[in-house]
């Protein structure tokens, strides 16, 4: 039996259980300090004075820094992170001040007690589709087009027998990881070490490098423990730079903790999406035309497209497709990723779209998603290394029990609450990273293997084990790893569902290496054992002559009260094509996690940017509803076996992010099938629910007519 | 620092005594420090965790007097006196862990592990809540006063919803924690 594909247990399982993990600002040093930022109170202008006289007196604060003494740092690549460089306030909630003290209730009263005197301009966060600022994005994620044409979208959905021409919207949404931002800073001799809640040291070690002008010799950066990040700590944010400035100012160690409240303006969200889809077909439900339009904001000093019109480029075979993103610059606090950017506000879209295509073509929705199954991938050409989309549908549907459902809505009353279940399809990129690796024989028999992967609760340490126990044909338990130091050889971040594949490559690599010198090799190791290393750089980023994605289909069953509006959600199944399993154990626990935050997107999740304030009004855990125990049901995640030799010396296609893709259209799709009522806007909240219901004409079986 | 600049600005302190995981420690206290503070930063006590500061999140919960708190919440220059019990103390002196942070393990029932100390000590909270006939929002207004709730999957999350947990990991805390009370299946 080989590692790969048991379900080994989390190494640092018995660490968190324990409570013995130790996070980014669990770090005990002699002398630390505390340090909490001062939030900007306008949301666009700049700082004309600070007082820092009262806070200075309170006992226990050190020092506050500003734009005027913080020290000076060279401009970071990422605009967001040049905190106390200059006296500009582009948004709500722009750091404007760190206060330094020697424990976190004196930083706490000395950040009361900052004075900030400001001179506000007008400002605008407001998006439409119409808006006048808007503009075509020449790339969207670095690679794509933000436009892309086939054939005559327009003209063939003019003639199209049937249309549909629909607007959607996904509000701004909140990571929100359970460990607030944090970093932990201090100097050793001349070094600087870092312990960062980040899903990538490396890239935070460069950053500092060119921040502060070190060499990449003189600094460290750890992240043994990652309280969760969901995108929102896949490249380094302002709690690193915050920590180093103050260390270096001060020449104690330093912790910064973001409250939970600031976490909304100051590390990232996902931007609200406007959707317009048209989608025309012919009577046999076949694809016409497929325009898929997006709109979206980014803030003044970055651009960030939240690339929602990216799936319609792949999932079906529409021979005249349009995809394009248009993008405003507001001043608002700078949108980034969040688990699934792109797919999952655009698979929300698109999915609603396709089961009101059925609904109007009177073809069942499954069946509808298997007749437009494309030969290759409509915008690009090229042939699917692998796409089980059609056996995810029928797998799903098998398990579900779908085909007993009454395709016609609003049939299953029971008292107040009305029942119905919905289906929608997932996709999500393969993608893989140049990572280095090295993996050392020592004279005990034991092995081990280092690379500076990041485990956000993922279990990489686990399965990348797993990985090189197989490369070096030994048990896994004579496997020790090493990840979360950018001592270690420098790697790619977690995130994009890559990190597996691409840190998993150079162990491979690495381990295999390893083994064909043992095995050249007689007598007794050397005291420090044998080493071999790896560098995937040029083959990982080779170009491929493939299409790469992974696949999956999402059942719901809901209930509606029509007397709350409260929509539960009673059945969660999701079925994946996702290349081959490493640890069943582990993935089940991130596609399960994946469809519970697709939950929340379709029922309780939702931001909303105040026009006056350029706040958000739902700015803590109390009022952005993450959804708790009660709110979710026992949820089933399954997978089909699939083997594609065209991915990774793994075979794996990651699985991080493909779980919140299909969840919220598959819900919205169900509540359309119990209530005849379709909402086009998220969350499903009582207040919109209820008002819906409330609106529907007589027949509600027929008030989903597409809408512009 | 924390030089003194008169009455007005002078630190409020005091002695408290508390028994944290069976061990008295007596700390001279900051009247602003929330317990969770003093067992994060006094005593290096990291298990119970900072998810929100305000309540909201359930990361710090850990059990006071053996009822399960938000140890954000709490001054601790209020406590004096209390008997205090973390993700640390659960497993007494003992290599073993507690049967419920095994059955997290079983389960895998955690993914980043931030919120885990807190859901294991609310879980056992709840646990004794039941025992002692504590009623939930689900439980059956006509079941007997005072006698104990049997825990099904909607009373665990029911109890446990003040836990937050971002990862999604819920069912299989469900599961786990059905593990110790018997009451679960295969």
């Amino acid at each position: 039996m080989t590692a790969v594909g048991a379900p080994a247990e989390r190494r640092e399982g018995r660490e968190k259980v324990t409570g013995t993990a130790r996070y980014a600002a669990e770090q005990p040093l002699p002398g630390r300090l505390f340090a909490r930022p001062v939030p900007a109170a306008i949301v666009r202008g700049r700082v004309t004075d600070v007082d820092d006289t009262a806070a200075l007196a309170l006992p226990g604060v050190v020092t506050v820094l500003t734009y005027r003494n913080a020290p000076r740092l060279a401009p970071a690549d990422d605009a967001t992170l040049s905190v106390l460089q200059d006296p500009e306030v582009p948004n709500r909630g722009w750091f404007v001040a760190l206060v330094v003290a020697d424990s976190p209730e004196a930083a706490r009263a000395g950040a009361a007690a900052v004075r900030v005197t400001c001179a506000e301009e007008a400002h605008d966060v407001t998006l439409t589709a119409a808006h006048p600022r808007a503009y075509v994005p020449e790339k969207v994620s670095g690679t794509f087009p933000g436009l892309r044409e086939l054939g005559d979208p327009d003209g063939a959905f003019a003639d199209a027998a049937v249309r549909i021409d629909a607007g959607y919207r996904v509000p701004p949404l909140h990571n929100h990881p359970m460990e607030p931002h944090a970093s932990t800073a201090h100097w050793d001799g001349e070094r600087l070490t870092v312990h960062a809640s980040s899903q990538g040291t490396t890239a935070v070690r460069a950053a500092l490098s060119t921040m502060f002008g070190l060499s990449n010799e003189r600094i460290t950066v750890v992240a043994e423990h990652v309280g969760g990040g969901f995108g929102s700590k896949g490249t380094p944010r302002p709690d690193v730079v915050l920590a180093a400035m103050a260390t270096w100012h001060t020449g104690r160690p330093v912790t910064v903790v973001f409250p939970r409240r600031m976490l909304p303006t100051s590390v990232g969200h996902r931007a609200t999406t406007l959707h317009r889809l048209r989608l025309g077909a012919d009577s046999d439900g076949r694809l016409t035309s497929l325009v898929h339009e997006v709109t979206t904001y980014s803030s003044r000093i970055k651009e960030f497209v939240e690339y929602a019109a990216i799936p319609s480029r792949i999932m079906y075979a529409a021979p005249n497709l349009r995809s394009l993103h248009r993008v405003v610059r507001l001043d608002v606090p700078t949108p980034s990723w969040m688990r699934a950017p792109g797919e999952a506000p655009g698979m929300y879209a698109l999915e609603s779209a396709m089961d009101e295509l059925a609904g109007a073509l009177g073809i069942d929705p499954v069946e509808l998603r298997i007749r437009n199954e494309p030969d290759t991938e409509p915008d690009s050409g090229k042939p699917f290394s692998s796409r089980h989309l059609v056996e995810c549908l029928r797998e799903g549907a098998r398990r579900f029990g779908w085909s007993a459902r009454d395709p016609r809505p609003r049939t299953h009353p029971a008292g107040p609450l009305l029942f119905g279940t919905g289906v929608a399809a997932a996709t999500y990129p393969v993608q893989a990273r140049p990572s280095r690796a090295a993996a050392r024989a020592l004279p005990d028999g034991s092995f081990l293997v280092e690379v500076n992967a990041a485990d956000i609760g993922t279990g990489a340490r686990t399965v990348l084990a797993q990985i090189a126990a197989d490369a070096l044909e030994v048990p896994l338990e004579r496997v020790g790893i090493r990840v979360g130091n950018s001592d270690l050889p420098p790697a790619p971040l977690a995130g994009d569902s890559a990190g597996t594949a691409s840190w998993g490559w150079a162990v491979h690599e690495a381990c295999t290496a390893l083994a064909a010198r043992l095995a050249e090799r007689q007598g007794r190791l050397p005291e420090e054992g044998l080493e071999a290393r790896a560098d995937t750089k040029g083959t990982a980023d080779a170009e491929s002559p493939f299409a790469r994605h992974a696949f999956g289909a999402h059942f719901a069953e809901v209930s509606v009260d029509t007397v709350t509006g409260e929509v539960r959600v009673r059945r969660l199944l999701g079925v994946y094509a996702a290349g081959r399993i490493l640890n069943p154990r582990t993935a089940r626990s991130q596609f399960v996690g994946g469809m519970t935050m697709g939950l929340g997107m379709a029922l309780t999740e939702g931001s909303t940017l105040d026009t006056a304030s350029g706040d958000f009004t739902e700015s803590d855990l109390a009022a952005y509803h993450v959804p708790a125990h009660a709110d979710v049901p026992d949820i089933e995640a399954h997978w089909i076996d699939e083997h594609d030799p065209h991915l990774n010396p793994v075979g794996g296609k990651g699985i991080g992010e493909i779980g919140i893709v299909g969840t919220p259209a598959a819900i919205g799709n169900a509540v359309h099938h119990a209530t005849g009522v379709r909402f086009r806007e998220l969350p499903l909240t009582p207040d919109r629910v209820l008002t819906g219901l409330l609106e529907a004409p007589q027949h509600p079986a027929r008030a989903d007519r597409p809408t512009g | 620092m924390g030089s003194e600049h008169g009455p007005r600005s002078a630190p409020h302190r005091s002695e408290t005594t508390l028994r944290v995981n069976g061990k008295p420690h007596t700390l001279t206290v900051d009247h602003r420090r929330v317990l969770l503070d003093v067992l994060r930063e006094d005593l290096d006590l990291t298990g119970a965790k900072k998810g929100c500061d305000h309540g909201q999140c359930g990361a710090c919960t850990v059990l006071v007097d053996g009822r399960r708190v938000n140890s954000c919440l709490l001054l601790a220059v209020a406590l004096d006196g209390s008997d205090v019990t973390t993700v640390e103390g659960l497993s007494g002196d003992g290599e073993d862990p507690h049967p419920l942070q095994r059955a997290f393990l079983d389960r895998d029932a955690f993914q980043c592990g931030y919120c885990t100390p807190g859901q294991i000590c609310s879980a056992l909270g709840a646990l004794a809540e039941a025992e002692s006939g504590h009623p939930s929002h689900v439980t059956d207004p006509g079941a007997p006063s005072g006698r104990p709730v049997a825990l099904d999957r909607d009373e665990i999350r029911e109890r446990l919803s003040g836990n937050l947990c971002r990862c999604g990991a819920y069912p299989r805390i469900v599961d786990a924690v059905q593990d110790v009370t018997g009451t679960g299946s295969t």
